[in-house]
């Protein structure tokens, strides 16, 4: 950081302005530049608050910002692409191709080995899909992709769940979590312990040149960690956080609340990884205890009420406190 | 030039006369030795300019094709059976967004139970997927369709299969003609895409439609096949008049003119057939031969028109719609409308069951004597159906089997 | 048209033969078909390859059954299947063997078929000595050259210099001859089989 500059803490900006118009130039976000690119203009059908909707904005024209708008996008099936293009309609302001549910890894393959062949080396690729078209369908893809490090930037908007079809549990999916395939009932309500899948560490055991994780709460992390990858070629994953407030049960006006406490409570640790290993790590500046964050959703309703659900609560805070000895979270930042 | 090679080198080498800029394999018996081939080709440096990519599955290498395609590239891959099975979703997807990838069945049976041998049930269980269907006789003819598919495709903007017996051709040495370099080039432009991802001219590709234009975009995938209808025996006229021989077009008569019995098959087989004809002529029997070529679209009013002088007619096919029957024959009969001539059908060749002359003689005679039922399962062994079913329900399928048509 | 059936086991380059036959036969101009069994094509495991060769182009599809010659490249398989099924009365039989015709128990074979019709050769001991690998399929191929006359040994050498690298393809030559040789000495005096000096 530059001599004299203050450092900014996100969470003091206190305001609602889009991109940070308030803060220092250098500081802010591409969408706060009056050149960015657009590249999903508004009059899309996503729901209130969504944010899967305001991730891929931010990714994707900091994607654009990256590769001077020489990019083509691929997307999965699901909420971004149903919301994006009702025929004869498109929000898209970029070329953008939609094949299948579980095939945008391979199809974003087949486009960067077209541009190759083509000799148009200039142009980058970038998949999108959310949780289910990465974790669950598209896996196999994915990791094909992955494995073959083709020259695709990936990016997963995760909303841990099949938001698109009406909220049903997937791999992404948290322990005790209600959704419509895993009801708030029985002896052990909501999602089950002991399943779903850590697929930012999948990536990472493919030993591909970068993997990140980002989320709404911190777009202004999310565009930093775009435009590195973008900046490096080979196979590229970056998994976003990213609220869904009507799958979740939560205001449609908490979107950035509920992803900050998210990663406050180490539920959803921020980091990055080259080729294999952790490089960097965001710290909690303010911890706070997993049932901050459980209770803005009634999605964990059932945790706490009728009465509080002690033991299950107890085993997601200890996966938080994995979460934070795994990523050192809670150390302690070098001052300026 | 003239040469004895494996029927899956000759396709490869044909795929690699036609330019493909990306190539996708996963592999399946018995297609293995066509991406094989052309994955060697790609690293000698012998086919420049592509792509060969190993995926990891066949859903997998159709999406890299469609991917690759959309962008601007000329993208082929190759499957068999069960590979065609796992890729299905991207089978409609491909015609649905009117990509032009060509890529190569081998055909085999589906299992359960698993038969790595050929029949055409995997070709069949696609057939309304949108792509054209061709189907080849001999490995010729399979170079040569490959040829041709590309212009198709790149014409109609549609995928295109080239249907290449498993075994029976993919794994056969015999001799075929393959054409030059420039002879390809001259005919084949090359590829210049109808839509294309481009970040100067940005495109939506693969929307939402609802109903209120889903039937219209089906519509127009329809028109495009009628269209392909004009166009393919066009383009094999256009093929012939520049290599000098004939492959391709909708299908192929064999001494059909005033032939009182004609028979109607796909692929390899048409051979055997032929054979069987030219031995039955001298018997006696005015026996004719069409090897349809053309699958989808099918070439109904052609057909029928070209059935029509024939009292009798025999339709041979490796494939089954298990309650229903053959599903070639149901559409000659479509094709034969109102008409009074009877039409037999005969199951035969599933799972790489040899299809005999001998067999097939057989069936000519029972069918000049009316002793032919409706649908046939040619050299069924009763024994074995027997002690599965029991004799009760032998009895039972025999009456419904064996019955004689009605006139 | 002449039809040969090729048995053998996985290993034993059955498949490489008919195909070898058929260019063989391509170089001479004729036109040739060559094709396996389809079997899954496991190390050890019975396997049949097929070759037509006929003037003309040839469109016929299935097995052969009615062979015009059957060439057995592994004798452990003579008890085992009928491997002579459908041979032409006046049909060609050459079996890679170190015994004679009569002590594999094909004397009654032997009376049917017409003098000359039927070899034992030791190909794995010749393809051993000359190529330094028990693979018996281009002896066995060049002593069915030399009993048939169906192909001159020049078009064979020229389809295995097709197949083979040069240093293998010198060494598979050398066997070849080796077999033409010996069959046609074994014609000559008319004994069909080497008893003695194998």
């Amino acid at each position: 950081m530059q001599e004299g500059t203050q450092r900014v803490k996100f969470y003091q900006t206190g305001t609602l302005t889009v991109g940070n118009r308030l803060l220092d130039v250098e500081l802010r976000t591409v969408q706060a530049t009056t050149d960015r690119s657009n590249a999903i203009t508004s009059g899309h059908r996503a729901c209130q608050g969504c944010g899967e909707a305001l991730g891929a904005r931010y990714a994707l024209d900091a994607a654009m910002r990256a590769s001077n708008g020489n990019m083509i996008a691929v997307n999965a099936t699901g909420c971004l692409e149903v919301f994006s293009t009702p025929y004869p309609e498109t929000s898209w302001t970029l070329p953008w191709l939609h094949s299948l549910f579980g095939n945008a890894a391979a199809v974003a393959s087949g486009v960067a080995a077209a541009l190759r062949t083509q000799g148009r080396h200039d142009i980058r690729v970038v998949a999108q899909g959310g949780d289910g078209g990465t974790t669950d369908i598209g896996f196999a893809c994915l990791s094909g992709m992955f494995e073959r490090n083709d020259d695709v930037l990936y990016i997963c908007y995760d909303n841990q769940g099949y938001m698109n079809t009406g909220v049903q549990r997937s791999s992404a999916t948290p322990p005790t979590a209600r959704t419509a395939t895993t009801p708030a009932i029985g002896g052990e309500p909501g999602n089950i312990f002991g399943t779903g899948k850590d697929v930012p560490r999948i990536a990472m055991a493919h030993e591909i040149p970068y993997v990140a994780t980002a989320s709404v709460a911190d777009l202004h992390d999310l565009e930093a960690k775009v435009t590195k990858a973008m900046s490096m070629h080979g196979a590229r994953y970056i998994h976003v956080f990213v609220p869904c407030p009507l799958g979740w049960g939560a205001p449609t006006n908490s979107t950035i609340r509920v992803a900050r406490l998210a990663s406050e409570s180490a539920l959803f640790p921020l980091f990055e990884a080259e080729h294999g290993e952790v490089i960097a790590s965001s710290p909690i500046r303010k911890q706070v205890p997993v049932e901050d964050y459980l209770k803005t959703q009634n999605r964990f309703a059932h945790l706490f009420k009728p009465e509080r659900d002690e033991e299950r609560i107890a085993v997601l805070q200890q996966m938080a406190d994995r979460n934070i000895k795994r990523y050192d979270l809670l150390r302690e930042e070098v001052k300026a | 030039m003239l040469k004895q090679i494996e029927g899956s080198r000759a396709v490869a080498e044909g795929v690699a006369l036609c330019r493909p800029q990306v190539i996708c394999a996963y592999p399946i018996t018995p297609q293995t030795h066509i991406v094989e081939e052309l994955g060697a080709l790609v690293k000698t440096g012998e086919l420049h300019g592509c792509e060969f990519i190993n995926v990891e599955s066949e859903f997998a290498a159709l999406s890299v094709a469609i991917g690759a395609s959309a962008a601007g590239a000329r993208a082929y891959t190759a499957t068999s059976s069960q590979g065609l099975l796992y890729m299905t979703e991207a089978v409609y997807n491909a015609s649905g967004m009117g990509l032009p990838i060509v890529m190569t069945l081998g055909n085999r049976a589906i299992g359960a139970p698993i038969n790595i041998w050929n029949d055409h049930s995997d070709a069949m269980a696609i057939r309304d997927a949108g792509w054209i269907m061709l189907f080849a006789e001999t490995n010729q003819e399979a170079i040569d369709l490959h040829i041709q598919a590309f212009r198709l495709a790149e014409e109609l903007s549609t995928p295109v299969m080239v249907c290449v017996d498993g075994f029976i051709l993919t794994h056969a040495y015999e001799q075929v003609e393959m054409p030059s370099q420039k002879e390809v080039d001259h005919f084949l432009p090359p590829f210049e895409p109808a839509q294309i991802l481009d970040p100067n001219k940005p495109i939506t590709l693969g929307a939402l439609v609802g109903p209120e234009a889903f039937a219209e975009v089906r519509y127009l995938a329809h028109r495009k096949q009628l269209t392909a209808m004009e166009r393919i025996p066009a383009l094999a006229h256009e093929f012939a008049m520049n290599f000098a021989r004939d492959s391709g077009g909708l299908f192929h008569p064999y001494k059909t003119e005033k032939a009182k019995t004609i028979i109607v098959a796909m692929g390899s087989v048409c051979g055997t057939i032929k054979d069987v004809a030219d031995d039955m002529r001298e018997a006696g029997h005015s026996v004719g031969v069409i090897a349809l070529t053309t699958f989808r679209p099918f070439p109904f009013a052609q057909l029928r028109d070209a059935l029509k002088g024939a009292t009798k007619i025999i339709v041979i096919e490796k494939s089954l719609t298990a309650g229903m029957g053959g599903p070639l024959a149901a559409e000659i009969k479509l094709a034969l409308g109102k008409s009074k001539q009877t039409l037999y059908s005969v199951i035969a060749g599933l799972g790489g069951r040899p299809i005999t002359k001998d067999s097939i003689r057989g069936i000519v005679e029972r069918v000049a004597h009316d002793e032919l039922p409706d649908t046939t399962f040619l050299d069924l062994n009763w024994d074995v159906v027997n002690e599965a079913v029991g004799g009760a329900h032998t009895q039972l399928i025999e009456k419904h089997t064996n019955h004689k048509p009605k006139s | 048209m002449f039809e040969i059936r090729i048995h053998g086991r996985g290993g034993q380059g059955v498949v490489t033969a008919a195909e070898l036959l058929s260019v063989a036969a391509f170089r001479e101009g004729k036109h040739a078909q060559a094709f396996p069994s389809f079997g899954s094509e496991r190390t050890g495991a019975p396997v049949a390859a097929f070759c037509r060769i006929a003037d003309e182009a040839i469109r016929l599809r299935e097995p052969i059954s009615k062979p015009n010659a059957v060439i057995v490249q592994d004798p452990t398989l003579l008890h085992s299947f009928d491997l002579f099924s459908g041979l032409a009365a006046d049909g060609y039989v050459l079996i890679n063997s170190g015994k004679s015709v009569e002590a594999l128990g094909l004397t009654g074979l032997k009376q049917k078929l017409p003098q000359g019709h039927i070899l034992a050769i030791p190909a794995t001991e010749l393809a051993r000595t000359h190529i330094g690998r028990p693979i018996p399929n281009v002896v066995m191929l060049s002593g069915f050259a030399a009993m048939t006359g169906l192909i001159v040994p020049s078009a064979l050498c020229g389809a295995i210099k097709e197949k083979f690298n040069l240093s293998i393809a010198e060494k598979n030559i050398a066997a070849a001859n080796a077999a033409f040789e010996l069959v046609t000495t074994l014609i000559a005096s008319n004994q069909g089989s080497l008893i003695e000096q194998c």
